[in-house]
């Protein structure tokens, strides 16, 4: 059954109402029942490989300021086909980081070095014969600010498929402008208006037509940086049901600041801490039953 | 006292006047419960005191010495004998400067008569028991002023506002004297250039295709008929800033793409001021390198080759010129380019455009209305150069689209025209103000379109 964000949403809330009646003492007693994997100890725990991934990290070190401070720890993380898994953990963990390794964009940081080994499909797509074009042309991303180019709505879904020759002429640039607004759920919105600004639209609208130009080039991949942040909730509840939908033909990595977020949209869950990868596993497992310490005292709102 | 002196007691008064009215803050708030009870902080008294002291008092001052001097001379050619009373007027003036000069002192010409001297005697007495009229007024004000602020102070008092509504009101007036200025050089141009289109009518000046402004001084005198076409005069100022902006515009913009995006940090941080320093450079120094090195330079080269270069071309005023706008253009874009979000970079490269793609599709058309702006900038300042061109360029006006000929621009003509004596009721030295103003309204034209286009699409990537 497809369930909408909002049913979810009320799912959710009712839910947190059920934790919120529980006494202390039965908390207590709950995870006293568990046992918990101690907060020093930083190996990941659960299972991060998934047989035929579409993505696999294994051993990946990143530095910042030419190897001056290191902000991802030795994370080894696979991404399976059509899943939707989330980032979570506190402000500084690692987590976008990791996410802009996926699609080198680090590289665009100076002194920004990536160690391990990230494959798409069996391919390192950190070898010298890498060129970083096509690769982000296959890993599309949606960052946490809406940012549109400040061209027109049309201009703006045009651009990718213009620069890498997906489209030969006039007719087909329409349809495919019309194609991705209408996968985005945009369409509707902005068809009498394809000729104005994409930077006069809302937030929400904006965060959807970067989507949109995200998918217009026809990714696998896409990761997503907080797309939501700076989105009221409707327009959150919108941008999630399109990820729902979307995951039936790409693969998505959502970093995230909401737990209820990740719990809505994601099959699978990781959660980062100070640039270790602590914990990874189906996210109804690690919303309701985590392993380690530290992922409980994040998800029950202890710290962070 | 003399003035000096006055001024230098009206500085004391005012310190005194703000340290009074301080003191009275604390002490009117002293038994309702210390300086919290005040509206304003005790030294916004002080500076209202002072203000008060100062202001009035220093309006008294400046016009009692702005008609001071007009009022005791009309009063002491009242006294004059009648014989030189009746005088002719540019006599009587004459006889006025003596007096003047005989009472500072000056060496006089001619001998003095009794007269002159007891004229002289009685503007000196005048002038004395002036000053000390002033100095008693002025020194009066400020006191009264300071008393009675001093009673006025009370905690309800809004010292703060009424300080800060006469801080604001000079805001303005500093604000307001740039305008002012500006207004007053447009109209002592444009009342040279009215006289200027008496003689030669307007229509002439605009579409006359022949520049020669040379008028006869005798009826007699041979080849100075005078002809004042500008469009000769125009056109070599366009042909050589366009000549310029070709230099500048590429190399200006290319130069600050590669700072912006290309260069990392340490590049920079030391190419960026060496590119400044340029600017720095005066514009006669390029003159003497457009006219020593650059115009013999091509007109060897333009040797070489069979074609016939003058010494003094459009050419080499033009390029010369161009490299000294680069910073403008470069400095200006360089900034504008470093504007743009880095999230719209982002965007781009999230999509898998090359860098290349990203800086020509995203970062320039977002950037574009600041880089116009900046070039409209450097258009000014091209069409206004004038030393490079004098150098480099000739004093010819020849109509012209050759680089490779002499030309001559607006700015050179207004320098040739005013240099060395002059009777400025000539058309000849009236033509300059009429260059001048024509010229105005054009770079006026120029950056009122630079304004509106940077003012249109300033905010569109926000």
């Amino acid at each position: 059954m497809q369930m909408t964000a909002a049913e979810q949403t009320a799912e959710q809330a009712e839910a947190d109402m059920k934790q919120e009646e529980a006494t202390p003492e039965e908390t207590v007693k709950k995870s006293g029942k568990r046992k918990l994997v101690a907060r020093e100890e930083r190996a990941t725990v659960g299972e991060m490989a998934v047989e035929n991934p579409r993505m696999s990290c294994r051993n990946v070190d990143v530095y910042y300021n030419f190897g001056e401070k290191k902000a991802i720890n030795n994370i080894s993380l696979d991404i399976g086909r059509n899943e939707v898994i989330a980032m979570i953990g506190p402000s500084g963990c690692g987590k976008s980081t990791f996410l802009r390794c996926l699609n080198r964009m680090n590289d665009t940081i100076e002194g920004c070095q990536v160690k391990g080994e990230i494959s798409m499909d069996g391919k390192n797509i950190y070898d010298k014969d890498v060129d970083v074009v096509p690769l982000r042309a296959q890993v599309g991303m949606v960052f946490q600010k809406p940012n549109p180019f400040p061209k027109s709505i049309y201009e703006n879904i045009a651009y990718g498929p213009k620069i890498h020759g997906l489209v030969q002429n006039r007719d087909e640039t329409d349809e495919l402008v019309e194609n991705s607004l209408k996968r985005a759920g945009l369409w509707n919105e902005v068809k009498d208006r394809l000729d104005q600004p994409g930077t006069g639209l809302s937030g929400g609208q904006q965060q959807r037509l970067c989507i949109a130009r995200t998918i217009a080039v026809n990714p696998e991949i896409i990761l997503m940086d907080e797309p939501c942040s700076a989105l009221d909730p409707i327009a959150t509840a919108i941008i999630e049901d399109l990820i729902d939908e979307l995951k039936q033909e790409y693969t998505i990595a959502i970093v995230t600041h909401s737990m209820q977020q990740a719990s809505r949209v994601s099959q699978r869950t990781a959660y980062f801490h100070l640039g270790d990868l602590i914990e990874i596993g189906p996210t109804d497992q690690i919303f309701l039953n985590p392993l380690h310490q530290l992922t409980e005292d994040y998800i029950t709102g202890r710290f962070g | 006292m003399s003035p000096t002196q006055l001024l230098l007691t009206l500085l004391l008064l005012t310190a005194g006047g703000f340290y009074i009215g301080r003191r009275q803050a604390f002490a009117v708030s002293s038994t309702k419960g210390g300086p919290k009870v005040l509206h304003s902080r005790p030294t916004y008294y002080g500076s209202l005191t002072a203000l008060w002291c100062a202001v009035p008092a220093l309006i008294v001052f400046s016009f009692w010495l702005a008609f001071e001097s007009s009022v005791i001379t009309d009063i002491m050619i009242a006294a004059l004998p009648e014989d030189i009373r009746t005088l002719p007027a540019d006599r009587l003036n004459l006889i006025v400067n003596d007096i003047r000069n005989l009472v500072s002192g000056n060496i006089v010409g001619g001998k003095i008569s009794p007269a002159i001297q007891a004229a002289a005697d009685h503007y000196r007495s005048m002038k004395a028991t002036s000053h000390a009229a002033l100095s008693v007024l002025v020194v009066a004000l400020a006191i009264v002023a300071i008393l009675g602020i001093r009673k006025v102070i009370s905690p309800a008092l809004r010292a703060r506002n009424h300080v800060e509504n006469v801080i604001k009101v000079l805001l303005i007036a500093c604000s307001t004297l740039a305008i002012f200025t500006t207004i007053g050089i447009v109209l002592s141009v444009l009342y040279e250039a009215i006289r200027f289109f008496q003689i030669i009518p307007i229509s002439e000046f605009l579409l006359g295709l022949e520049w020669s402004p040379q008028m006869a001084i005798r009826a007699d005198q041979v080849g100075s008929s005078g002809a004042f076409g500008a469009i000769p005069v125009f056109l070599g100022t366009m042909l050589i800033s366009a000549i310029a902006m070709c230099v500048a515009v590429p190399i200006g913009l290319m130069s600050a793409i590669y700072l912006s995006e290309y260069a990392n940090k340490k590049f920079r941080s030391v190419a960026k001021p060496l590119l400044e320093i340029l600017a720095g450079i005066p514009t006669v120094v390029y003159g003497f390198f457009a006219a020593l090195i650059v115009a013999p330079f091509i007109r060897n080269m333009g040797a070489n080759v069979g074609m016939d270069v003058s010494s003094e071309s459009a050419l080499a005023a033009g390029l010369v010129m161009g490299i000294m706008i680069i910073p403008f253009v470069s400095s200006l874009s360089d900034d504008v380019i470093n504007a743009v979000p880095q999230s719209l970079r982002d965007g781009a490269y999230g999509l898998g455009s090359t860098q290349s793609e990203t800086i020509t599709k995203v970062v320039i058309p977002a950037a574009l209305p600041g880089i116009v702006g900046g070039v409209l900038l450097a258009v000014s300042r091209a069409i206004g150069e004038t030393m490079i061109v004098v150098m480099a360029a000739g004093l010819s006006a020849n109509l012209t689209l050759n680089p490779l000929k002499t030309v001559t621009t607006v700015t050179v003509q207004i320098v040739t025209l005013l240099v060395g004596d002059q009777e400025f009721d000539s058309p000849k030295t009236l033509a300059a103000f009429a260059l001048g103003l024509l010229l105005f309204i054009i770079t006026l034209i120029l950056n009122v379109i630079a304004l509106v286009v940077v003012r249109k699409y300033r905010e569109q990537y926000e």
